[in-house]
């Protein structure tokens, strides 16, 4: 079953919850709601002949222009050796969706890495805490916006070039 | 990042007190910067909570502001343990965006770094598996094949750790000359040193006792969390990214995926784990010699143009790296700079695991369970 024949079985199954599927060369994938992503996740993995039993990657990326964050779920059946790619458009300044740490339990830390670095909320996650970046950090390093601070604790955050350093 | 326990106040019976104990980040045993908040009572852990982030370099926002081009050695310092395949899931995200074949040559030189560099990380992975449950030797013998490798290597490229040897469409540079005969010796003992060491080891009464039925993971519990690699492997899912998916060219080679039965204790215990790595070495060297005896004749190298631009789009690439499953998603706004990066690594998961593996464990049961999934610390933060 391609991903072409699975977004018809998505778009049956929850009407308005799926969105398009967008025919991209290097990255064909269905557009899903943000509401409806922990269900998707969970039909796709129970149902028997899908068997998507693997969250392989779970990542974000902010669109300035479009002010939209995109969070992207790669699932994959070792079954089927399979993959399937869902993306979830939500808007940049309040952006939330639901969690599937349920679906897929190692997606409590791939959505604490996506709330650490690109800042978005995950909606009934159990323990939404930064996770590579430190608990007082200010922002999130990967949204297209963000300023670097001047300084990190009396630490100054820029360093002269070492090419340019007066060598006297 | 820090992580704040709360102590639970039961005290019927003859209970003990618990205690919260700090390992790392500073810890020799512990594989690089890792911190684990262990809760103790007596031996036996109820909750190991991993807290990471110590070794994070911003290498996904590094991408950003570097090119195409330029980021190809900061790839090395994702995983620098087995660097080849790091720089490789790199070279696939740009050449599948960019629509660049590379010539067949190439790819076998791929194959060949990858496959000895993944020799060289198994290696180091059981070495120091010996060193953290106490057997000083095993690291000596592993190190002493390692440094051969890396001798390989340098010649191939310069570097001994982090090789930078992949471009973007193709390799650095072409084998030298005589250098096929010379992996092949260097092979040709290898494998009975490889022999060796796993007959040193592999029935050896204090290891078994040590590794085995402890902290087994079932096959569900493993793909639930997203175990990858060697540590998927040996809870008897038989996945391996080279097979299922094959990439470059092993398609061309044969090989087998060594997968655990859980023959001396329980299926996908600390015992699967280290027997599937040590399988696989000698898997890759088999690799190295079919790769060897077809390589082709011909450049190693597409043309891309300096000034790389691919189109605007996304693309997921997935490879077999030495901790398993890597997964690069990249995306590009058409410019001279990527616009995302992300790389999902093995260990990432691997220490995802480690809160729920952890109750009933006894503490230094945890250093072995750490070095049996060959966790690499900065492959965990990137």
């Amino acid at each position: 079953m391609d991903a072409r024949a699975i977004h018809k079985l998505l778009a049956n199954e929850f009407g308005d919850g799926v969105g398009n599927f967008v025919e991209q060369p290097t990255e064909p994938h269905i557009e899903v709601d943000a509401t409806a992503i922990a269900k998707v996740c969970s039909y796709l993995k129970e149902n028997g002949d899908l068997n998507f039993e693997h969250l392989s990657n779970l990542t974000a990326t902010d669109y300035l222009e479009e002010n939209r964050i995109r969070i992207i779920y790669h699932l994959h059946s070792y079954k089927h050796a399979r993959w399937l790619t869902l993306k979830v458009a939500v808007d940049r300044e309040n952006p939330h969706v639901a969690t599937l740490e349920n679906v897929y339990p190692v997606a409590n830390w791939l959505e604490r890495e996506a709330y650490d670095l690109v800042g978005v909320n995950f909606d009934g996650h159990s323990d939404l805490r930064r996770i590579l970046m430190p608990d007082d950090w200010v922002g999130h390093p990967l949204r297209k916006d963000f300023q670097e601070p001047s300084h990190y604790h009396g630490i100054s955050t820029v360093r002269e070039s070492m090419l340019t350093i007066n060598r006297n | 990042m820090s992580v704040e326990i709360e102590l639970a106040g039961e005290g019927g019976g003859l209970a003990t007190e618990e205690m919260v104990l700090n390992m790392g980040p500073q810890h020799p045993s512990t594989h690089g910067v890792l911190r684990f908040i262990v809760t103790a009572d007596g031996e036996v852990m109820r909750r190991a909570v991993p807290d990471i982030g110590y070794l994070h370099r911003s290498i996904e926002k590094i991408a950003e502001k570097v090119g195409w081009h330029g980021f190809m050695p900061y790839t090395d310092r994702v995983d620098y343990v087995a660097a080849m395949t790091a720089n490789q899931g790199w070279a696939m995200c740009a050449e599948r965006l960019g629509g660049i074949e590379v010539p067949k040559r190439g790819e076998y030189c791929r194959v060949i770094a990858a496959e000895l560099g993944r020799a060289c990380s198994h290696l180091l992975g059981f070495g120091a598996m010996g060193m953290d449950i106490g057997a000083i030797t095993p690291f000596t013998h592993a190190l002493r094949e390692r440094e051969m490798i890396n001798d390989l290597l340098e010649e191939l490229c310069g570097a001994r750790l982090t090789f930078n040897y992949l471009r973007i469409g193709g390799v650095a540079w072409d084998l030298p000359p005589g250098y096929e005969e010379k992996v092949l010796r260097f092979l040709d003992r290898f494998e009975l040193a490889v022999d060796e060491m796993g007959e040193l080891l592999s029935d050896n009464r204090i290891w078994v006792e040590r590794l085995a039925g402890v902290a087994p993971v079932p096959p569900a519990m493993a793909m639930a969390y997203g175990l990858a690699g060697p540590n998927l492997r040996a809870s008897g899912v038989n996945y391996d990214c080279r097979k299922a998916h094959p990439y470059s060219v092993y398609n061309d080679f044969e090989f087998d995926v060594p997968v655990g039965t859980g023959e001396k204790g329980e299926l996908g215990d600390c015992y699967d784990r280290y027997i599937c790595r040590l399988r696989e070495i000698r898997q890759s060297s088999r690799i190295v010699r079919q790769a060897i005896e077809k390589i082709p004749d011909g450049p190693v190298i597409a043309k891309v143009p300096r000034n790389f631009k691919p189109r605007a789009g996304d693309c997921h690439v997935v490879l077999e790296s030495a901790r398993g499953e890597m997964d690069w998603y990249c995306a590009s706004d058409g410019t001279e700079y990527p616009y995302r990066v992300h790389i999902k690594t093995g260990s990432f998961t691997a220490m995802s695991i480690m809160e729920a593996l952890s109750p009933g464990l006894m503490i230094a049961d945890l250093v072995a369970v750490i070095a049996s999934f060959d966790i690499v610390a900065p492959e965990v933060d990137r």
